[in-house]
């Protein structure tokens, strides 16, 4: 390799290095902005700003799901390994809402603690499967309380 | 066998999802196909013609 | 004595009329196992693979939605490879490379991100949402669409390929960005379900046929760009005796 190329191979070297660190600093700074929802159980560790409308994520939990009333207004509890938040909600529901799936609500918390939600996401895990390979799984595990995204790296 | 082509283009009530996906990707691929082979043959067309021979 | 060899052989690929002349075949041989492993892949999709338990019919999306997000990362890492060699070692056809590839793999971001909007339309209940994994694809289509605009941009061919190749390298700071935003925040996009370490999470029926589709459409891509090179080159040298010649011969 001739001197000039590897001073040019050195600057391109030097320009890529800079910018991981430049974007590896700025999304550090970023990092509570970058998340698109909050677990239960930061909410409960009070590490989330909750005066404001803010999104919580997690799964329905098993058995909470109740539509007093009309049946327009649903409750359910969002739900990780370590705590719950109650949530209330009427509207529709995304196609894969049920019990034990992961969910984002966008709301914010009454001087009840309860979550007043406008608007529901279903999150669906990184698992693909046929009805019978389901079915034959079903009878030996159960509903993980895992964060999907702790489930995703596992 | 109609009644399985039938259910078949259904796709369990997502027919539009699904078939309008499958349907962007075949216009994006064939126009990405197409598109080299129209100007490479254009532009021989230009070279043959003499069009930048000029200086 | 190797490295002669390899440095004759490098000399060789690098002359114009031969990758010209023998870039035509070879772009044969990535097209006929390209189109036949992804058509196997989307009959498979679409025919083949039994309904997800959950989602029903419409996760048959996947088989077109992962091969092209995940072009759209390959294209662009190939893109930032060929600016190193543009940058250091000035081959021209690293250059051509760069401008032939990035409107296939803008193409492919695109579709990458209409057919996950048409997917999560039914199965989130919402066509968009502004989370990490999302944007940074978004970010990634402007950055291919950037690389295309500054091409067209500059007059000379030469200061216009540095800058794309400039360009390619600052933006593949994105694509790491891209994979690993579902977990290093929380996302609405799940995690991966393909993985090179460890469990893929679907059943072998299922993830075949997608591997199978990813690598179809990467030899698609190949083919592709070949044929985006062919014509860049033949535009580059278009005042040149042996395109002249060749022309006027076939």
């Amino acid at each position: 390799m001739t001197r000039t190329r590897r001073r040019r191979l050195m600057l391109v070297g030097c320009l890529l290095l800079g910018l991981s660190a430049a974007a590896a600093l700025m999304l550090t700074a970023f990092k509570q902005d970058m998340l698109y929802f909050h677990e239960p159980s930061a909410i409960a560790a009070g590490t989330v700003p909750i005066n404001t409308r803010f999104r919580i994520g997690g799964l329905v939990k098993m058995g909470s799901v109740s539509r007093p009333g009309d049946g327009m207004t649903v409750h359910f509890a969002i739900a990780d390994c370590d705590a719950s938040v109650p949530v209330t909600y009427s509207g529709t529901l995304p196609d894969l809402f049920r019990q034990g799936q992961g969910v984002i609500a966008y709301g914010k918390l009454d001087a009840q603690g309860t979550f007043v939600a406008d608007r529901i996401l279903a999150k669906h895990d990184s698992n693909y499967m046929s009805s019978d390979t389901a079915r034959a799984l079903k009878a030996k595990t159960s509903v993980s309380c895992m964060p999907s995204r702790l489930q995703a790296s596992r | 066998m109609a009644d399985s082509v039938q259910e078949f283009l259904a796709m369990g009530g997502y027919a539009r999802y699904v078939w309008s996906a499958y349907g962007i990707a075949a216009v994006v691929l064939v126009f990405n196909v197409l598109r080299p082979l129209v100007a490479h043959r254009r532009l021989k067309r230009r070279i043959r013609n003499g069009e930048f021979v000029d200086d | 004595m190797a490295t002669s060899a390899f440095k004759r052989w490098f000399h060789r690929f690098g002359s114009l009329p031969y990758f010209y002349g023998v870039s035509r075949s070879w772009a044969r041989w990535l097209a006929v196992p390209g189109l036949v492993l992804a058509g196997y892949a989307v009959f498979a999709g679409l025919v083949l693979v039994p309904a997800d338990y959950q989602q029903g019919d419409v996760f048959r999306i996947l088989y077109i939605h992962v091969p092209s997000a995940w072009l759209s990362l390959f294209g662009y890492t190939a893109m930032a490879v060929a600016g190193v060699i543009t940058l250091v070692w000035r081959l021209k056809l690293a250059e051509i490379f760069i401008v032939a590839a990035a409107p296939i793999g803008a193409s492919f971001t695109f579709l990458a991100l209409v057919t996950g909007a048409i997917w999560g339309k039914p199965t989130w209940g919402t066509f968009w949402v502004w989370d990490a994994r999302l944007t940074s694809e978004l970010i990634l289509l402007f950055l291919y669409l950037g690389v295309i605009a500054l091409h067209q941009a500059i007059e000379s061919p030469r200061t216009a390929a540095r800058a794309c190749a400039l360009l390619s390298i600052v933006g593949v700071v994105n694509v790491p960005i891209i994979h690993y935003s579902v977990v290093w925040w929380t996302t609405l996009h799940q995690g991966a379900t393909v993985k090179l370490t460890g469990g893929s999470h679907m059943e072998s029926d299922m993830l075949w046929p997608l591997l199978a589709g990813a690598l179809g459409f990467t030899l698609i891509f190949g083919w592709l760009t070949l044929w985006g090179m062919r014509v860049q080159l033949l535009w580059r040298e278009r005042r040149s005796r042996w395109v002249m010649r060749m022309v006027q011969d076939g």
